[in-house]
């Protein structure tokens, strides 16, 4: 506060100013140091948080690091050699492909349950408010309880839902155990993470629809699936599409449930980007930092790319 | 770029602010590490709290030393990576405890001192525990204890199949006993190959049990001991969800008491004990007979490599103070694990008989980096239990799953 009374003197007759003009230049420096004085903190943190960290990875992955020269913080620069490396590694196609669908299957699904649980309780039915509220839960439990509780449930030997399945008459399934199954478990419990944070979101987004719209809808003789189709769908077209891109941002980086519930395994089934990272720098007894903040950086490129998308989209919807 | 750059200058120049506008004092009193009497410890024991038997006899050994000591406890698997970052810092603890196939890992690091240039006496120590930290000749750490896996087996349940322990010789000979325990209604055997170092553990047994060697992972031999595996698993004998248990897990599938075998480790001992049966324990079979070389487990205590070298002298106290005989003798009855001393085992099999299968086991057990592996054990290890997994998950042939892994392993 003291620091902002200082700008005060600028006021002073244009007289005394040019009497002491090296006075008014040092006022004039002071306060431009005075912005950035305030600026500063936010300026720092992005720095501290986001800047350094961002440039340590580029640095890891341009550099050939092996442990002595990580500690000894000599590592030659070997430009794109680790990028040639990870794409050449047998295990990038699978895990990018795995990435995508489980990606954009979990995004699609979460999207479309969330809108039909938002359309669903956006009519204020008897304990709507309270049912609402606990659909938030898998969004309040912590990640590692859910983790642990999906990965138990589906248990290929003693799982509630082998046990379920045993009742319906069909053959176990060995949901984390096979190949074919690992992803889509990991992408079934994603789903159920994924569905409140779009229920709040698009509930939002419907309650800034206007009701005459409806009555005026229902009034020319539409029925329910038209007023969703023509009013519902395209006004929320703006909530839904940050819907989607923070969701994909989000569901790009998962690393802790996939983690938690398979390791990527078996074998490298439901290994995605984030997690073939994690394994390349820490997963082993010998790291390999290079190879893995490479797949960091690839991974940062594409949730870079669809925001770049989103910004496009929104800019052309706005003109 | 550019308004990175902006922004950084404009950081740069907010830092610098206080400096160049009204040029305060320099407020930094150089809080200079008044640390003389308090020394750093490290190890792997989180379950092991300050009040616990391993806290205060760290704790103790600080006090003999004449420092005080701290203690912090990480994860097994989270030790070696805050090793290689605090050493980074130059911030390494004074001693620290590792899961030994770490310790090539820190050696190539360049952060571990010679046990010879820490005048450390290693002489009584057994050649196969300490070579798990050897390198080129030199060793690096001094075992704080061994321990490595056998089979535990449940009586009861082999009692009812009509399987006599004492006939299991052989891998032929195991297999029909797990098939007699199928077909009397009961389960087989536990194990664990999840896809982290602990599978690989757990699967060196049969590798080595066939004759493997670890750098030709895709020989005939290797081969065999993933095909045995994959075998119990698809006929039933053993749980799909070996694929996912740890150590631990597996144990707990054994402890229900279904399962007539399971493949775990000495620590398992004390929650034996409590499992509610009657369990016997016998070595891992070869292949052809005889018993399988099992890998070593256990930790070794380090000297990380420090500026301030004038504080070696109190680490090697605390070091001799935890390695001594005396000080094994509980350590390693705390921990179940067995002493790397044959003069402590002897003491241990004195007080507690059932240790002797695994002195034995342990005396046939080999380091996974020794015999010049060291840090090329790790680039293995992971194309293995990998391997591994494909095979007995059924996305590959155990033949095709380890010619993956060689490649890749060979690739480093």
């Amino acid at each position: 506060m003291t620091v902002a009374r200082v700008d005060r003197p600028r006021r002073a007759p244009a007289a005394a100013v040019r009497a002491s003009d090296t006075g008014a230049r040092c006022l004039r420096r002071r306060r431009r140091l005075t912005a950035l004085a305030f600026v500063a903190p936010l300026l720092v943190y992005l720095a501290a948080f986001y800047l350094y960290p961002l440039y340590r990875n580029l640095d890891l992955s341009l550099r050939d690091y092996t442990v002595r020269s990580f500690v000894a913080g000599d590592a030659p620069f070997s430009g794109w050699d680790n990028f040639r490396t990870v794409l050449g590694d047998p295990t990038f196609g699978p895990a990018m492909r795995h990435t995508m669908v489980f990606t954009f299957v979990s995004i699609a699904f979460q999207y479309a349950i969330g809108l039909a649980l938002a359309v669903f309780f956006n009519r204020h039915f008897r304990l709507s408010t309270v049912l609402r509220a606990l659909f938030l839960i898998p969004w309040l439990l912590p990640l590692i309880v859910s983790a642990s509780t999906w990965s138990w449930m589906f248990n290929s030997e003693s799982g509630v839902v082998n046990y379920l399945l045993h009742f319906l008459g069909v053959a176990p399934v060995g949901w984390l155990t096979s190949p074919t199954w690992a992803l889509a478990s990991v992408i079934i419990a994603n789903i159920w993470i994924g569905i409140p944070f779009n229920l709040v979101i698009l509930h939002s987004g419907l309650q800034n629809i206007p009701g005459e719209l409806y009555e005026a809808a229902a009034l020319d003789g539409a029925g329910a699936w038209q007023q969703f189709r023509r009013i519902t769908f395209p006004l929320l077209r703006p909530v839904s599409a940050i819907t989607l891109l923070l969701g994909l941002v989000y569901t790009l980086k998962v690393f802790d449930l996939i983690w938690i519930m398979t390791k990527g395994g078996p074998g490298d089934a439901s290994s995605t980007l984030a997690t073939w990272s994690y394994q390349l720098g820490f997963g082993t007894l010998l790291p390999r930092f290079g190879p893995g903040a490479a797949v960091g950086d690839i991974l940062i490129l594409i949730a870079l790319a669809f925001g770049l998308l989103y910004i496009r989209v929104q800019r052309r919807q706005e003109s | 770029m550019i308004p990175t750059r902006r922004t950084l200058m404009a950081v740069a120049t907010a830092a610098l602010l206080p400096l160049t506008a009204c040029g305060g004092g320099s407020g930094s009193s150089g809080s200079s590490s008044s640390a003389g009497g308090t020394y750093t410890f490290w190890d792997p024991y989180p379950q092991f709290d300050a009040s616990s038997d391993w806290g205060r006899r760290v704790t103790a050994c600080g006090t003999a030393a004449g420092v005080k000591l701290k203690r912090t406890a990480y994860d097994t698997t989270d030790l070696g990576n805050k090793a290689l970052l605090a050493a980074q810092q130059g911030n390494a603890p004074d001693v620290m405890l590792v899961d030994n196939p770490v310790v090539s890992t820190l050696v190539e690091a360049g952060i571990l001192n010679k046990t010879s240039d820490l005048r450390l006496d290693t002489s009584s120590i057994q050649k196969n525990i300490i070579g798990a930290g050897t390198i080129d000749g030199a060793s690096y750490g001094v075992p704080i204890g061994a321990n490595t896996l056998a089979l535990y087996y449940n009586k009861k349940v082999l009692t009812a199949a009509g399987v006599d322990p004492g006939s299991v010789r052989d891998w032929a000979s195991l297999t029909a006993a797990l098939k007699k325990v199928k077909a009397a209604g009961k389960k087989g055997i536990t194990f664990s190959a999840i896809n982290t170092e602990e599978g690989s553990f757990q699967f060196l047994p049969w590798f080595w049990g066939a004759g493997g060697d670890l750098t030709e992972l895709d020989s005939a031999k290797g081969v065999a001991a993933l095909s045995l595996w994959k075998q119990w698993v698809d006929a039933g004998y053993a749980p799909k969800d070996v694929l996912q248990n740890t150590q631990t897990t597996s144990w707990q599938e054994f402890a229900t008491g279904d399962y007539a075998f399971s493949e775990n480790g000495t620590w398992q001992l004390g929650n034996a004990d409590q499992a509610g049966f009657s369990y016997g324990v016998i070595n891992i079979p070869a292949q052809n007979g005889g018993s399988a070389p099992v890998p070593t487990g256990g930790e070794f205590v380090t000297v990380p490599v420090q500026q301030d070298t004038s504080r070696y002298a109190v680490s090697k106290k605390i070091v001799s103070c935890l390695t001594s005989d005396s000080s094994l003798l509980a350590t390693d009855t705390t921990l179940m694990y067995v002493a790397p001393t044959s003069a402590v085992q002897s003491e241990q099999v004195e007080k507690n008989a059932e240790l002797k299968p695994w002195v034995a086991a342990v005396a046939a057990a080999r380091g996974r980096t020794s015999g010049g592996l060291g840090t090329k054990y790790p680039t293995i290890s992971q194309p293995m239990w990998t391997a591994v997994q494909a095979a007995l998950s059924g996305s590959k042939s155990p033949q095709d799953a380890l010619a993956t892994a060689q490649s890749s392993a060979r690739k480093g």
